[in-house]
Formats: C-alpha cells, sequence, structure tokens
C-alpha cells in the first residue's frame, strides 16, 4: 500500500475557507485508490489566498495545491491538478519574506515538540538570567502590541522589582480589526509562545504565566490547550514555570494591559492609571510583565541566532522583522514577516496585489480600528514606527486594512466613535462621554449643519480625547478620525 | 443552546468549583454560561456569596462583559457577524443588513421561533477572506448574501 503524506490547514481561516470538506474529500479519495493517508494538520503558511492549501509529498518534495474545494481534490491525487502550486517553500511571495517567528507555521504539528529544537530556551539556560535581559534588550525588540516599548527595558525592571510572586502575562486579546498574526501563530506554533514565555519566567525570576484569549479564537484557545497539556506532560512546563489560559469575555478594551489584568483578576476590565506600572504593582498587585504573543515569539529566535543579528534587520530605531497583515479588500491577503522598512504601497501594492474586488485603492487603516487612514499619496511611507509616528499614524499591531474608492470616509471616520462608544470601559470622561459625542457631531457635519463650527468642535473634541483619556481606547481614536477628516476632507462635505 | 428551565443547584456546583482560582469570577460565568446557554439572574447570589463580592460587583462584571447573556437566553444557533473594518471593506455592512431582513430581527435580537440570535462581533481574526461569521463556534469567511442565506435556512 502507497503511503500518502500530506498536510493541510487547521487554522482558523482555511477552516472557514472550506478545509474540513478538502479533508474530508481527501480521506475518500486516498482510501479510493489504496492510500495509505498519513494527514498532518498544520497551522497556515499565511498565504490567506491560497487555502485550503492542501501539501503533500512526492518524489521531488512537497508540492502544494489550492485554493481547493471538495471537488478539486481527486485531480491532485491523479497528478493533473489545475491548482498546483510546486514547492510552497519557494513560492515568491514567501521567499521574498523574512521568516523569524512565522518560520515553522504551517509546516510543523501545532500538538507536537516533535522536532522542536528549543535552542533559544536551552541558550537562554546556558547563559543565565542576567545575560537573557541583556541579550533581549540589545536585539532592540520592541512590544508588538502596538506601543513599541523596548522589552529588554520591561523585562529588566519586573527582574529588579520586589515581589513574592512574579507574574509573566501573554496578551492574546488580539482585538485590533485587520490583525490575525496571533492567532496564527497560537494555532500555527504554540510551542514558539510556550517557549518565549519560559525564557521570560527565567528572566525575570517569574514561576506562573498567563495566557489571557480572547473567546473569538476558538480555534487558538483549543490549540494553545493542547500544547500546552503536551508541554506539562513532557516537562517542558513544571511548577518551576506553568502557563495557564485565561478567556476573555468579548471586551476589545481589555487588549489594553492593565484592563487585561483586571479581567485576569475576574473583575470588569476597566484600564488602571498608571503608575504604577504593571512591572511593579501588576497581576494580583506582584511584579508583572505583560507583553504580545509576537514579542515573546520573537524572544527564542533573538537568543538563539544572538541580539545582533536580530538587530542587524530593520530600519531606524525598528529593529528586527515585523508580521505584516494584509487585509480587508487586497488581492493577495495574508501574513507577511519581513525586516521593518518596506514602504506601504510595496505592502499594499506589489506584496498584496491591490484590491480583490479589482477596484481602485482609496484608503488603507494601519494598525487597527484606533489607527489612522492613509491615502495612496503617502504610500511612500516606510513601515516603521517612527515613520508612520511622523505621519500622525501608527503601526500598532502590524494590520493594514485595504479599502477601495467605494469607501465613505465621513463613515469610518464615525463609526471609530461608535466602536470607542461600544467598547469604552467607561472609567474616564473623554472615552465615555467623547465618543458619543463625536458620532453627533460627524453627523452634523456631514447633514450640513453649522458645518464650520462643528468642523472646529470635532477638532476640539480629538484634542481632547486625545490627552485626557485614561488609555489608547479613547486617546487614540483621533487617529482615524482626523486623518479621515485631513486626507479625505471631500466625503465630509457632499 | 437554550435552556429556560435549569436546576438551580447547579449553580452552587458551578460557583464552588471555581472559588479557590484567583480571578475566578470569570471563569466561573463562562462555565454557567456554557452550562445554561445564558447568566440567569440566579445566579448573582451564589457567585457573590461564593466569591465573597457584593452582588453588585457580580452585576457590574455580567454587564461590562458583551459575551455574557444576563437572563437573555439565546436562539438555537447563534450568528455572530463580523462589523469591523477588515470585514466591512468587503461588504460586511450591507451583509449585516440581509442577515437583519432576513432574520427580521436587528443586533443582539432572537427570531420569534427561537430559532436564531444575531450578535455583533468585532473581529474574528478572519481579515484576509471577509466578510467573516460564526455560527455556533464554526467560522465561514468571504461571505455574501446568498452564501448566508444557505447557512441560515
Amino acid at each position: 500500500m502507497k503511503t500518502l503524506r500530506a498536510r493541510l490547514p487547521k487554522d482558523a481561516a482555511a477552516l472557514a475557507l472550506g478545509a474540513e470538506t478538502v479533508a474530508a474529500a481527501l480521506r475518500k479519495e486516498a482510501a479510493a485508490r489504496n492510500f495509505e493517508l498519513e494527514l498532518a494538520r498544520t497551522g497556515s503558511r499565511g498565504m490567506v489566498w491560497l487555502e485550503p492549501l492542501l501539501e503533500i509529498e512526492t518524489e521531488e518534495g512537497w508540492r502544494g495545491f489550492g485554493p481547493l474545494s471538495a471537488s478539486d481534490v481527486a485531480a491532485v491525487l491523479d497528478g493533473k491538478s489545475a491548482k498546483a502550486l510546486g514547492d510552497i517553500g519557494a513560492h515568491p511571495w514567501l521567499k521574498r519574506q523574512t521568516r523569524l517567528i512565522f518560520a515553522r507555521s504551517g509546516t510543523v504539528d501545532p500538538a507536537s515538540t516533535a522536532g522542536l529544537s528549543f535552542a533559544g530556551l536551552k541558550r537562554a539556560r546556558e547563559i543565565g538570567p542576567a545575560a537573557v535581559l541583556d541579550e533581549v534588550t540589545k536585539s532592540g525588540l520592541r512590544g508588538r502590541g502596538g506601543a513599541g516599548f523596548p522589552t529588554g527595558i520591561k523585562w529588566k525592571g519586573a527582574a529588579e522589582a520586589v515581589g513574592a510572586q512574579k507574574y509573566v502575562v501573554c496578551n492574546a486579546d488580539e482585538g485590533d480589526s485587520g490583525t490575525f498574526a496571533d492567532r496564527m501563530l497560537m494555532e500555527g506554533d504554540p510551542f514558539l509562545l510556550i517557549e518565549g514565555m519560559i525564557v521570560a519566567g527565567f528572566a525575570i525570576g517569574a514561576t506562573k504565566g498567563f495566557v489571557y484569549i480572547r473567546s473569538e479564537y476558538p480555534h487558538a484557545i483549543a490549540a494553545m490547550e493542547r500544547a500546552i497539556a503536551v508541554a506539562r506532560n513532557e516537562r517542558l512546563l513544571r511548577p518551576e514555570f506553568d502557563i495557564e489560559i485565561r478567556i476573555g469575555a468579548g471586551s476589545y478594551v481589555c487588549g489594553e494591559e492593565t484592563a487585561l489584568l483586571e479581567s485576569i483578576e475576574g473583575k470588569r476590565g476597566q484600564v488602571r492609571a498608571k503608575p504604577p506600572l504593571p512591572v511593579h504593582r501588576g497581576l494580583f498587585g506582584q511584579p508583572t510583565i505583560i507583553n504580545n504573543v509576537l514579542t515573546f515569539a520573537a524572544v527564542p529566535a533573538i537568543l538563539e541566532k544572538g541580539a545582533a543579528q536580530y538587530a542587524a534587520l530593520g530600519t531606524g530605531r525598528s529593529r528586527g522583522t515585523m508580521p505584516v497583515q494584509l487585509a480587508g479588500d487586497i488581492k493577495f491577503g495574508g501574513l507577511f514577516e519581513a525586516p521593518f522598512g518596506l514602504t506601504l504601497g510595496e505592502l499594499v501594492n506589489d506584496i498584496g496585489g491591490g484590491t480583490r474586488s479589482g477596484r481602485p485603492v482609496r484608503a488603507v487603516q494601519v494598525g487597527g480600528p484606533l489607527g489612522a487612514y492613509f491615502p495612496t499619496s503617502l504610500f511612500d511611507t516606510p513601515f516603521d514606527y517612527e515613520a508612520f509616528s511622523a505621519r500622525d499614524g501608527l503601526i500598532g499591531h502590524g494590520g493594514i486594512v485595504v479599502f477601495n474608492d467605494s469607501v465613505d470616509m465621513a463613515a469610518q471616520a464615525r463609526f471609530a466613535f461608535e466602536f470607542c462608544a461600544i467598547e469604552s470601559c467607561s472609567k474616564c470622561t473623554p472615552c465615555r462621554i467623547g465618543s458619543v459625542r463625536g458620532q453627533e457631531v460627524v453627523d452634523r457635519i456631514v447633514k450640513g449643519e453649522k458645518r464650520d463650527d462643528n468642523l472646529a468642535l470635532l477638532r476640539e473634541l480629538c484634542d481632547t480625547m486625545r490627552g485626557g483619556s485614561l488609555c489608547a481606547l479613547g486617546g487614540f481614536v483621533p487617529y482615524p478620525v482626523l486623518s479621515a477628516l485631513t486626507h479625505f476632507a471631500e466625503d465630509f462635505t457632499r | 443552546m437554550v435552556s429556560a428551565a435549569f436546576d438551580p443547584s447547579l449553580l452552587n456546583k458551578i460557583v464552588s468549583r471555581f472559588v479557590d482560582m484567583p480571578g475566578g469570577l470569570l471563569p466561573a460565568l463562562h462555565e454557567i454560561q456554557k452550562t445554561i446557554g445564558h447568566v440567569p439572574r440566579a445566579a448573582i447570589k451564589p457567585l457573590a456569596q461564593g466569591f465573597n463580592i457584593t452582588e453588585a460587583e457580580v452585576f457590574g462584571v455580567v454587564t461590562f462583559y458583551h459575551d455574557f447573556r444576563l437572563d437573555r437566553p439565546a436562539g438555537t444557533h447563534v450568528l455572530k457577524l463580523c462589523r469591523a473594518e477588515a470585514c466591512q471593506a468587503v461588504g460586511a455592512e450591507a451583509l449585516a443588513a440581509h442577515a437583519k431582513r432576513k432574520l427580521g430581527i436587528d443586533w443582539h435580537g432572537t427570531t420569534g421561533d427561537g430559532a436564531w440570535s444575531l450578535e455583533p462581533v468585532f473581529c474574528l481574526g478572519l481579515c484576509a477572506c471577509g466578510p467573516s461569521a460564526m455560527i455556533d463556534g464554526e467560522v465561514h469567511a468571504r461571505l455574501d448574501a446568498p452564501a448566508l442565506d444557505k447557512l441560515i435556512a
């Protein structure tokens, strides 16, 4: 009996595009040909437009086919599929990337440690906590959740803090629209995140870790639960450092670090005033580092390859690689990990292929619902923290949402306020009240009521929210609103 | 999913499983909702007693989070449609309008026959293949009106 080795993603995007029906067809067609099927369910390679993407082992190596539907499977097995893509590892879209965090996603079994080296963790244990802190600092790694705070400095602060119990908290509350890198990593290579968190615990002297995952991600939760069980079984996680999963409950603001800590404590997810910083008084009042999934996942490669090699990638003060997520109306949507510095235009047009609809690109929102809308005239902006900041924007968690020419930018500005009103934790007045008033002011502007007065009022309101809000939810809503107003003023006056 | 009737002793049993867990209120609420289908008002008192906090505090937590359905049983099926920007860019608003018309309900509503509840969701992480939806925990992508009609038929 011939053995047929295949891999097919169980990533949520692949499932949403029909991966299970492809898997069922594959089992049926393999049985009909008397093949013994060895089907590995992996994460995604990140080429979402090709999902479900099936890879099978041939005499020439692994070969990919996609996007597949169940009816395409027979032709694949008979060697006459029109959906043949060749060697996926050599696909130009992957070849152009520098994958450090997503090096393994899509090729490894997310439920097994077989074949994983844990080289970063091994080196961490060899060089000791102080040297780990030093390496992470020298790498130039900055928080990938959006704030871009230097990771090494945060970790040093927690290492030096005094407390009966220290905590490592992973923020997997990936609520920004247009982002899915955390989800993909947890579904495709959860052991990389676990490895990064163990290193963090070792570096700061913590014995307990939490991963706070949003409830909207049941597949990521299941993958992480499986991986943690395996890691405990293999003594990778043990009483010296263990990880527990906590599930969110549909609140966007819980992605804000202090609201997230409140939520783990079983409270309303309301933002805390800072200081004290979480590194001094965090979870349950103890010294805590809280980092995004991608930040922890970047650490093993930094330790394995050395800080210098990591820091050699990137541009300016943005070092290393960023998993950029291409989303919205985009032809080649998915996850593209590359050193900082590609321009927005390269990402949207060259790599993303423009729109899926075929209509012209009009605006792109970068960095989630609190990120600015950029017009195509700013497509020369390099993807790096400072360059975006200099143009009144932010890269956030690396999501790029493409809108075509049918978009109504006044409606998008109004939506930013509406979203803020729905998700506000209600602790501070600028956010709680400002988000509601903002919707009303946009409505009046669009209706043409005292337009100049209301435009001035809108700018004043944005100023108040930016300066007076307790956290980035109310504080950053002015980014989408004012960028829409600045770059697409015509939409507010028609 | 819907089960208006439930055994009150069930609540105490669930609560007792979580009271020793630091920050156990959210996990307890998740478990109650998973078991009963919603969070009945009758759960507030045993939760308050179990976690040694006031009923007002429990109420505050339950009502803070969009997921918890306080005294609001869901339909047999729950359709969660993404309303966030990446899905908006590929027609999520028109799809939502279609879903509301088709089901005859607004956001957070449940059809008269108890078959469907409609909830907005802000991002399912399926942003390169929108518009997306989740039905009873199963995800669906690149939806349009005919594709949605098949799913809710």
